[in-house]
């Protein structure tokens, strides 16, 4: 179990970046494709805001995923005193 | 020896019940707004903006949840400082006092944007002081309750949630029906707002009452009070990976879960399956009837069995069987095509004409009520709009609306949207004691209220926004806003069921 949490946390520190390239793509298409379609929905200022919350959160599942691959998680504190 | 468990059972009874009707009462406050984010959509916004009012309101009903997290922070940190009992009085305060004055906001039309504005500064206050509040009484609980049941315990402050939106769906119906639905469009959607002063009141009195948490008491008094908890939490590794944790792997997924259920099942079948307003919330409310009980039978159930694999599994099956859910509520209500079947009888048409604001053109709409074979009815509106210029051709569209179910499609989407509310109860059930054993006493409050705000704020609120959004644009599909809760809670349950242990630490004293 502990390789795989280790494997894991690789996989969590390419995916962070990844979300973020993703939706910068999704906004720009997306606000591209409302302004052509619909007419009255403008969703830049919704996109800006989704994308500026998402990137702290990606930077933790990045922090996340190296704890992960340094072993951090392999074992859990059982006391409070272990924190 | 039983008079003393009998004491002690009546003070934790005396402690969950003034905890449970502050968070209630915060939670009933909060989600009003989003109850009726169509018709505050009308009211904030120029009367023709459509699609974007409806998007912009949910943008500020948004707004709240994403600074939840802030209020976590803030008010977190007060509480492991000071104490949780003034901490969590405070938030409760900030919440009503800005719930009623969102009622007395003026519409558009008197004071133009500053509406929205005002709207959203008292909205963001309302998301301050909710980020405060849950960790405070889930807190509260939790160091009050022996252990073993813990899980049973704080479940009880788990079903606030779910029974604020009933509330506030209940209210909405009430008032609705007794001033009917012009009246209520107009100025009656106010007073689900202004009730929330009088029962804020009535929940400081009892929590003035309440004393400090044991745990923490005596925490302060051997000095031990952190004296920043908010470096103790984050910037400390150790503490830090497991907020880390408990986000990323229960309540990024237990947010999504929660506001797919309890949140979009209701805005999906009002706004795509164009279901009655009062049809679509009496499901609502059916299914959390029903369903509401399970918190507590699943909270319990995880002081027996351990937190970690109910979560789970609430999250797997809702990966599994949303699509399938949603995709029966499309083809159960898809009138249109029932009625080139199924059409028993069709009212005479009800013409109205309306000139098209800022220009000469008219609307000329022919509405008609129809009824089905199998007992189902709908209003079908045909609006043509005529141009003023000669030469131009009319423009003609139909509208259907308020579908009306027949029984045993009544009854099905009831079950269909009680099991979603059913997997709410198994991922919501738990977590709060799955948060409390996570954490030391000193930051406790800090340490839970963030990860809990980030998941169930941020990523929860987030869905019918988000939802809503990707189903608006060209080429989706309406299950298309789907992904978002599927994807998030399919990455939780994946990280929940490799790095989280079943079996936490269940002294909280310490």
């Amino acid at each position: 179990m502990n390789a795989l949490k280790k494997f894991l946390g690789i996989l969590w520190m390419l995916l962070g970046p990844v979300i973020i390239i993703f939706l910068f793509m999704q906004a720009s298409e997306k606000i591209g494709l409302a302004a052509e379609g619909i007419a009255r929905t403008n969703t830049t200022l919704q996109w800006s805001i989704i994308i500026l919350i998402f990137i702290p959160i990606c930077a933790g599942l990045v922090i996340f995923g190296y704890y992960g691959w340094k072993g951090e998680y392999d074992k859990l504190p059982r006391t409070s005193a272990d924190l | 020896m039983q008079s003393t468990d009998k004491n002690v059972s009546q003070s934790i009874t005396q402690v969950i019940a003034a905890s449970s009707l502050g968070t209630l009462i915060e939670w009933y406050d909060f989600y009003i707004f989003g109850s009726l984010a169509v018709i505050i959509g009308q009211q904030l916004f120029p009367s023709d903006a459509g699609a974007s009012a409806l998007i912009n309101t949910l943008a500020i009903f948004a707004a709240g949840f994403i600074v939840r997290p802030f209020g976590a922070l803030v008010f977190g940190r007060l509480g492991d400082l000071i104490g949780r009992k003034y901490t969590f009085l405070l938030t409760l305060v900030l919440m009503g006092g800005s719930t009623f004055l969102i009622g007395l906001i003026p519409s558009y039309s008197s004071i133009g944007y500053a509406a929205p504005i005002l709207v959203l500064i008292l909205r963001l206050v309302q998301g301050l002081a909710l980020g405060g509040e849950y960790g405070g009484a889930a807190t509260y609980v939790a160091e009050h309750a022996p252990v073993g049941k813990r899980g049973f315990f704080t479940s009880w402050i788990q079903t606030t949630a779910t029974l604020g939106l009933f509330l506030s769906l209940g209210v909405i119906v009430l008032t609705k029906n007794m001033l009917g639905a012009e009246a209520f469009a107009d100025w009656g959607w106010r007073i689900p707002f202004l009730v929330s002063i009088l029962l804020v009141g009535v929940s400081i009195y009892i929590r003035m009452k309440m004393h400090e948490s044991p745990v923490f008491t005596k925490l302060k008094a051997e000095g031990k009070v952190s004296t920043n908890p908010l470096k103790e939490s984050f910037q400390k590794k150790a503490n830090f990976k497991m907020v880390l944790l408990a986000l990323f792997g229960a309540t990024m997924g237990q947010g999504v879960i929660w506001y797919t259920g309890q949140f979009y099942a209701q805005s999906f079948l009002e706004n795509t399956c164009k279901l009655d307003f009062n049809e679509s919330r009496y499901i609502l409310l059916w299914a959390i009837l029903f369903a509401t009980p399970f918190f507590v039978v699943f909270g319990s159930w995880s002081d027996k069995v351990g937190r970690k694999w109910i979560m789970l599994m609430g999250m797997l099956l809702g990966v599994i069987c949303y699509r399938p859910i949603y995709q029966y509520f499309i083809d159960a209500t898809n009138v249109k095509e029932f009625q080139k079947t199924e059409l028993k009888s069709a009212s005479a048409p009800v013409v109205e004409r309306t000139l098209v604001k800022d220009t000469k053109d008219s609307l000329v709409t022919t509405t008609t009520l129809k009824t089905l074979n199998n007992g189902m009815t709908f209003k079908e509106a045909k609006i043509v709009t005529i141009p003023d210029a000669p030469a131009t051709f009319p423009e003609e569209q139909t509208v259907i609306k308020d579908v009306t179910l027949s029984g045993p499609t009544y009854i099905i989407i009831i079950a269909l949207v009680f099991f979603q509310v059913l997997l709410v109860t198994m991922v919501y059930g738990p977590i709060a004691a799955f948060l409390v054993e996570l954490f030391p006493t000193k930051i406790r409050y800090t340490s839970m209220s963030l990860p809990y705000h980030i998941g169930n704020g941020v990523f929860g609120g987030l869905v019918p926004f988000i939802a809503t959004l990707v189903a608006s644009f060209s080429g989706s599909t309406p299950l298309s806003g789907l992904w978002y809760p599927i994807g998030i809670a399919a990455l939780s349950f994946v990280i929940g069921a490799v790095y989280i242990d079943n079996k936490g630490d269940e002294n909280v004293a310490d």
